[in-house]
């Protein structure tokens, strides 16, 4: 008899799906991953839905209702591996823009019955609630980078996921800084790889989507957007994206509020 | 000395691709002269020239038809011979077993530079010095550097951050080239003076040329670079650096500009000494296929230095501190040589502005022995 394939499962809270969608992204290796593992709930790809445990949970999207904080605890139980993945998992997501206004407002003024809705008052990463094996990054997370997380966990060793600058990135593939060449203020010395350095491949600045870097001067970064003529307001808004509520992104967003 | 000229220029170019080699050389790319293959001379940034300061590169045309007419971009050579990924081995999984395929770079392949600037030059030295001088020989660098012919250009231009006569190393070449051309441009001509280096150099030029260089042609040449030397507004001072810096390991420059770094590795990505690496293992699902590459690392991440119970360097500030002190320090302890060949990228490329010379000029003007 065959070894026993080990069980993947794939769980989503307040998110666009977008990450999830990554791992069907995968194309040719879409296949291999199939071959490799047992798919057994993933709502995105089948109605099929294998019972728990699992081997390995990946979760998408951030905590926002007493509902998700029941469930992604019950989810932890379920999984061995708990994978929490993009941007909104590791760090509350766009939706944390909500964690600086006053939500039960929000419902009053977009609900005809608001008592009907229950939510928190922020949104939170997987990990505020539940113990999280790895953080994948990214808005969207990057596919490659999901098969080695996968590729690491099934073969017992470390996934090879840089934590170093977007910097990097642009140097190994030979893209030239848009910020010094062309005067674009660009996230990337702050952010963390894994994109591929693909907005400045394409002449943009780095928009910060796979949150702070490992250790992120941001002081720095946002003295230099202001030598580049970025006022307060564009500062506060360049730090207060996706991953707005990742810590190192908040101060520094709160700090030229 | 020969007289190349201008128009003859694309002569050398045949010539070195009739010998089989794949020319590289400056040109034109995303407001940005880069380094990559090209094939004629019109692929050189001709009219072309660059403004730099500290985390400041513009693109500037010229008033003339200067086809090196600029100075160093943010591509080094190393890239070519030191790549900034390599795939080392491949190995697969065979019963209880495994096989290993070695990889590697493409032995045959012969790299012709076209362009390469004096400090440039001695930048290659450098690094053939860290990965062929010792005991232990990189054969991927060594094969690609055995096929590489290098044709230097001397600067007869310098830029806001070069400071290459502080270091010795331009603007002018004195050895490790081929063959090395000084561009002169005036009074109606355009040609190059050329020299060898190598013997196949001369050869070189001399399927290229017959033509020697008159006295005032060689002259104008040696001005020209002269003039060069003398426009050079950034500088140095290395007098007893290395035992400075090792006497002021707790200056407070290093908080200062321990605020002002990214660690973002820029400055490590752009220079052409900085020769460090980490090596990636990878395997597929099955786990009957891993491979191992290297990739360019920097003393600027964390994971560079995380060793079994913690990170030995933490803070940024000890990490821009190593860099700097291998540079200008502890290289020469390693390597008998300062580290630095005075290029300016790291001062260019650094999105905060750091410059290096200037970091030296403080601790210095603070020194503790000062």
């Amino acid at each position: 008899m065959p070894p026993k394939k080990p069980k993947v499962a794939v769980f989503k809270f307040a998110s666009c799906d977008g990450c999830q969608l990554s791992l069907l992204d995968a194309e040719d290796e879409l296949l291999l991953v199939a071959g490799a593992v047992d798919i057994a709930n993933f709502p995105e790809a089948s109605r099929r839905v294998l019972p728990g445990p699992y081997d390995i949970g990946l979760v998408e999207g951030s905590i926002t209702t007493p509902h998700d904080v029941e469930r992604v605890r019950e989810i932890r139980k379920q999984c061995r591996v708990l994978i929490a993945i993009g941007a909104c998992a590791t760090a509350g997501g766009i939706q944390a823009l909500r964690n600086w206004k006053d939500v039960k407002e929000f419902t009053r003024t977009v609900y005809a019955s608001p008592e009907y809705i229950s939510t928190l008052d922020r949104s939170m990463p997987v990990g505020s609630y539940i113990h999280v094996d790895f953080e994948l990054r990214g808005c969207p997370i990057n596919k490659h980078q999901l098969l080695e997380v996968l590729n690491a966990y099934l073969n017992k060793r470390k996934p090879t996921i840089p934590t170093s600058s977007v910097c990097m990135e642009c140097k190994l593939r030979g893209t030239v800084c848009v910020m010094v060449a062309q005067r674009t203020p660009c996230l990337g010395p702050a952010t963390q790889a894994g994109c591929g350095a693909i907005c400045p491949t394409y002449d943009r600045g780095c928009y910060g989507c796979f949150g702070p870097m490992e250790n992120p001067n941001t002081g720095a970064l946002a003295e230099h957007f202001e030598e580049l003529g970025e006022s307060r307001q564009d500062i506060m808004l360049a730090f207060r994206g996706f991953n707005a509520y990742a810590e190192a992104f908040r101060k520094e967003s709160d700090a030229h509020e | 000395m020969y007289i190349i000229d201008s128009t003859e220029l694309h002569n050398l170019m045949e010539e070195l691709i009739k010998r089989g080699y794949l020319l590289i050389g400056p040109t034109v790319r995303s407001g940005a002269i880069v380094l990559e293959s090209i094939r004629t001379v019109d692929d050189l940034p001709r009219g072309f020239g660059d403004e730099q300061e500290p985390s400041h590169y513009s693109l500037k045309r010229r008033n003339d038809a200067m086809l090196f007419g600029f100075v160093v971009g943010p591509v080094s050579w190393k890239k070519f011979l030191y790549p900034p990924r390599l795939t080392m081995f491949k190995a697969t999984r065979a019963g209880k077993s495994f096989t290993i395929a070695p990889e590697g770079t493409d032995k045959n392949r012969k790299l012709a530079f076209i362009g390469v600037r004096p400090c440039e030059v001695s930048g290659i030295l450098m690094q053939d010095q860290v990965f062929t001088g010792g005991k232990y020989v990189d054969r991927a660098y060594k094969a690609a550097r055995d096929n590489a012919f290098i044709v230097a250009v001397n600067c007869t231009v310098t830029g806001g951050n070069c400071f290459c006569a502080s270091m010795g190393t331009g603007p002018g070449a004195t050895r490790g080239f081929d063959i090395a051309l000084t561009e002169v441009l005036g009074g109606g001509k355009h040609y190059f003076v050329a020299s060898a280096g190598t013997p196949r150099g001369e050869e070189v030029l001399g399927a290229v040329t017959q033509r020697e260089a008159t006295e005032p042609e060689s002259r104008s040449a040696l001005d020209a670079v002269a003039r060069a030397a003398e426009s050079l507004t950034k500088r140095m001072d290395i007098r007893e650096l290395p035992q400075l810096l090792k006497d002021n390991f707790e200056n407070p420059r290093w908080d200062d500009v321990a605020k002002r770094c990214l660690a973002c590795t820029n400055c490590t990505m752009v220079c052409p000494t900085c020769f460090c690496s980490t090596v990636e293992d990878a395997t597929d699902l099955t786990g009957m296929h891993a491979e191992r590459s290297r990739r360019w690392d920097s003393c600027f991440t964390l994971d560079f230095t995380k060793v079994a119970g913690g990170n030995i360097r933490p803070s940024i500030r000890a990490r821009y501190r190593q860099w700097l002190t291998h540079k200008l320090s502890n290289w020469m302890d390693q390597f008998g040589t300062l580290g630095c060949v005075g290029c300016g990228r790291c001062i260019t490329w650094c999105p905060s502005g750091i410059d290096i010379t200037a970091e030296v000029d403080a601790i210095r003007g603070n020194s503790v022995h000062a």
